[in-house]
Order: structure tokens, then C-alpha cells, then sequence
């Protein structure tokens, strides 16, 4: 379906206190895969995903998702197309029950209430936390919050996932559960990350991002196991590859 | 990390996620009520204290009836009540014309009306916290909200309440680092606990930016909708009538002084 395909053509941005921070970023994502975006701290990675559902406008370039150019009167449209989960869960559930929550997006797109309730449902039982239902969102562990925050996103039906930093702060247990809800997706997912452990397992492809710019973009494991290309832009090559690919 | 602060505002919703029949009625109903009780309570002369007994009942009913433990109300009321004093204070100080006698000592106005003020302060505290004890503040804000209340301070009181505890724990997390790099024995000065808190509001900024790009991500365009939009029932018209009816007796009529007058036989 094309309304999964996201592009990015010729982006550039810069805040309003004058910090460049896209020079000129182009991709595009075709339907279903797992793409990463890797690259070192203040590469552009996490003002990139806030133009791909418009909370920050192109200053030059465009986005598409599906046949769509990013405008501001589009931009409603689109959100309900990208589905986005946030670094800090905290940012992201504020509702007084986990199922409030879950259900605040399809209420204030004006479904019925029996329709809120069956995706409010689906979305907890597909993330496995229907049993948290009526706690307290603020109560729930780092891995429990992840994955209502990602509920909360299911809901909407979306058709692209895009997430800034989802293993952040999780315990290696956690963060195995997310890796195995995100692999059962079958959304076409956009994962910003430093753990790169996490794209060795989940994305098929890298776009590896320094200084506002695409540096690289390829095949996850070609990308990652280029030693020279990872150091030159602040990353490492992933522990495992090595063991992979010895030399 | 857990905080007194966090626990506080945590049994507050561990309060009104019960299931009794007062929980079940509609918040509206509620809201109103309780502003109705106020309204009367304040409309009181200042010299006022026995008639202001019966509105006690109200929100000894909400509390009871709500199952909410007294003495979680009582701390609350007594946390808030430096305030209630400050303004009742300077009463007997500056009103001394006695007023009546209780057997040989006179008492005079001021102490009345410092009664009279603490008394009302601690009617229209309690019945506020057991309103929004035995209600929830979404449900509590939704309805004030579709009483009229504009919808940008529904908003603001329902944000108010969930954040609390998280700019709580990020002033703390920020006083525990300035702790460990300042030593004990070195006052911190006053220029330093300026940036502090400017940090801690910036930081506040911040969240409440991406809070709002969360909720405009999941279809926000300014207010809070309720999954279900219940109508009144029967048993929250006889709440309101029956109470309000009580409130407008308790106006009219000094209910204490009438029991008082009958048990001592004076004609009325």
C-alpha cells in the first residue's frame, strides 16, 4: 500500500537561534522494512523524525508520506499515518488509567465508543499489557511504560512506526521484549537508536546520519561491519558482527 | 525513587478508583453539590458559628460514603490550614467586644468570627478534597468542564495534578546533585538557588512541549474528550435535590438552635 512509503527529498533545517541541524537529508522507505537511524549525538537524527509527522516544517526540501507532501494542512492527516513513540514514556502517558490512555487517541479522533474500546484492547493485548489495564500509568516499570507508550501509538492504526530511542533505559529483559514486539510488526518501522545490538537483529537496513546529512545508507550489516566508516562518525562496530565476520 | 509527594498524589487516585455507589454518580452532580455547600457556608454573617454545624454532614457523607480513611483528610486539612489561620488571626486581636458570656468569661466578637472562619475553612477544604477523593480528577475535570468550565483550565487543572510528581522528582533529583558538589559545611548561596529553579522551569518547559507534541500526535485539538458521555440518572438528581434542599434549610433555619430549643422546651 503506498500510504507506507515515507520520503525524504533534499531536507534542511535550521531553529530559530540559527543552529543548522539538517543540511540536505534524502531516503526513502519503502513499505514494511525495519530502518535505522543511526549516527552520534547532535547528527540531526531526532530533528529528522520530527518532520516525518510534522511537528517541525521543512525550511527547504520536502516530506512524502504516501503520494502526501508535509504542509501544514496535511500535516493532521499525516499523523494519524505515522504513528511516533517517544524517547521518555513519561512525555507520553498522562491520562489517569493505562486504558484512558490507550484509548486517547482513537476518542479524540471521534470513534465511536464501542470502536475505542476494541482498539484500546487490541493495541494492550498486542503489546501483552491488557492485565495492566486500570493501573496508573506513572506506576508501571521502565519496560511496562514502553510498551503502553507503543499501545497507545498501535491504537491509532498506523501505518509507519517511527521511534526515538526505544531501548533507552530498559534492563536487558526488557529491552528483549521490545526487540520481539518489534520484530512482530509488520509495519514499516523508522528507529533511531544508539543501541546498535538492537539493529543487528531488527533492521535490515542503516541510515547512518553526522553533521545534518545522510554519511551512509545501506544494508544494515554491510554498514555496521565498515570499521572505518562507523569510528569516522563516532560509532563502533557492533560486538557481535565481530564474532560474525572475523578478520 | 519515590517520594512522600508521589504517594500523596497516587492514594488520591487510589481513592477514587473505588467502586461505590457515590464513585458511580455522575461528576457534574458532584461538582455542584459540592459548590453549592460552599456557597451556603459562605454566605454566613461573620459572627456565624452554630448554624454552620449541619453543613458538616456533607462532607462527612461524601468522606464516609466514599470510603476515604479520615485521617488522610485530616493531615490535608491541617497541611493547608497556616493559611486559614493567618487570615482568622488578627480577629481577637483587633475585635474585642464581648459578645456573650459563658458563665463568668466574656467572649468576645473576634473569637466568634475566628471560630466562625476557621470553621468554614475546614467545611470547604474537606468537602473539596472529598469531592475530588471520591471522583478523580479526570472524571472531575471532564465534568467541570462540560458544566462550562472553559476548557483550557480543565486542561490546566488535570496536567497540574499528573506532573506534579514528576517536576517534584526532577527539583529533587537537582537539590540531591547540588548536595553532593556544594559539601555541608558551605551555605549555598542565593544566585545558585536562582538557577536552580530556573533550570527546573526551563526543564518544565521542555516536558510540557513534548507532552503536548504526544498528544497532538495521538489527534489533541484543545480538549479533553470523555470515552462515554453518561446522562443523569435518577439516584444523581436525588443527590443534588436532596442536598441542596438540606443546604437551603440549613440557610434558612439555625437547625442546631431549633433542636435546642425543642429538647429545652423554650417556645420558638
Amino acid at each position: 500500500m503506498s500510504h507506507h512509503i515515507v520520503e525524504v527529498r533534499d531536507l534542511h533545517y535550521a531553529y530559530p537561534d540559527g543552529t543548522v541541524a539538517l543540511r540536505g537529508v534524502s531516503f526513502r522507505v519503502l513499505h514494511g522494512g525495519a530502518v535505522a537511524v543511526v549516527g552520534p549525538n547532535g547528527a540531526g537524527k531526532s530533528t529528522m523524525l520530527m518532520h516525518l509527522n510534522g511537528f517541525l516544517m521543512p525550511v527547504r526540501g520536502e516530506v512524502l508520506v504516501g503520494e502526501t507532501p508535509l504542509t501544514r494542512s496535511t500535516a493532521a492527516a499525516i499523523r494519524r499515518t505515522v504513528g511516533m513513540v517517544f524517547q521518555d514514556p513519561d512525555d507520553q502517558l498522562f491520562m489517569p488509567t493505562v486504558f484512558e490512555d490507550v484509548a486517547f487517541g482513537p476518542v479524540q479522533s471521534g470513534l465511536p465508543p464501542e470502536e475505542v474500546e476494541r482498539r484500546a484492547l487490541a493495541a494492550l493485548e498486542r503489546v501483552g499489557m491488557a492485565g495492566l489495564r486500570d493501573r496508573p500509568p506513572y506506576r508501571l516499570s521502565a519496560g511496562e511504560k514502553r510498551a503502553v507508550t507503543i499501545a497507545t501509538v498501535l491504537a491509532m492504526e498506523p501505518a509507519v512506526l517511527v521511534m526515538d530511542e526505544p531501548s533507552s533505559n530498559l534492563d536487558p529483559r526488557g529491552r528483549r521484549r521490545l526487540i520481539e514486539l518489534l520484530r512482530s510488526f509488520e509495519h514499516t518501522r523508522i528507529i533511531a537508536t544508539h543501541d546498535l545490538e538492537l539493529v543487528v537483529e531488527l533492521c535490515s537496513r542503516v541510515i547512518l546520519m553526522d553533521g545534518g546529512r545522510v554519511a551512509a545508507d545501506g544494508p544494515a550489516l554491510q554498514i555496521l561491519n565498515d570499521e572505518q566508516l562507523m569510528l569516522a562518525h563516532g560509532l563502533e562496530r557492533p560486538h557481535s558482527l565481530r564474532h560474525l565476520h572475523p578478520h | 525513587m519515590r517520594l512522600a509527594n508521589w504517594n500523596e498524589v497516587g492514594r488520591m487516585d487510589d481513592y477514587a478508583r473505588q467502586d461505590t455507589p457515590l464513585h458511580r454518580l455522575d461528576a457534574r452532580v458532584k461538582a455542584v453539590t459540592t459548590l453549592a455547600c460552599i456557597v451556603a457556608v459562605m454566605s454566613f454573617p461573620r459572627y456565624e458559628v452554630s448554624a454552620l454545624m449541619p453543613f458538616l454532614f456533607y462532607p462527612m457523607a461524601l468522606t464516609g460514603m466514599g470510603r476515604i480513611p479520615f485521617g488522610f483528610i485530616l493531615k490535608k486539612i491541617i497541611v493547608a490550614s497556616p493559611f486559614a489561620l493567618a487570615i482568622a488571626i488578627f480577629n481577637p486581636v483587633f475585635d474585642r467586644e464581648a459578645a456573650f458570656m459563658i458563665g463568668p468569661v466574656a467572649v468576645s466578637g473576634g473569637w466568634l468570627s475566628f471560630t466562625s472562619i476557621m470553621l468554614r475553612f475546614v467545611l470547604t477544604v474537606w468537602a473539596a478534597l472529598a469531592l475530588a477523593a471520591c471522583t478523580g480528577m479526570f472524571r472531575l475535570c471532564a465534568g467541570l468542564e462540560r458544566l462550562g468550565m472553559p476548557r483550557i483550565f480543565a486542561g490546566q487543572l488535570l496536567f497540574l495534578h499528573r506532573y506534579l510528581f514528576v517536576v517534584a522528582e526532577e527539583g529533587i533529583r537537582m537539590k540531591r546533585a547540588l548536595e553532593l558538589r556544594s559539601g555541608a559545611i558551605v551555605p549555598v548561596s542565593l544566585r545558585v538557588y536562582g538557577s536552580l529553579v530556573g533550570h527546573l522551569l526551563l526543564r518544565s518547559m521542555g516536558r510540557s512541549e513534548r507532552i503536548h507534541r504526544a498528544m497532538v500526535a495521538r489527534g489533541f485539538s484543545g480538549g479533553m474528550r470523555a470515552l462515554r458521555e453518561t446522562a443523569l440518572r435518577p439516584a444523581d438528581w436525588a443527590f443534588l435535590l436532596g442536598w441542596s434542599a438540606f443546604f437551603v434549610a440549613a440557610r434558612a433555619w439555625n437547625i442546631p438552635a431549633l433542636i435546642g430549643d425543642l429538647v429545652t422546651g423554650a417556645a420558638p
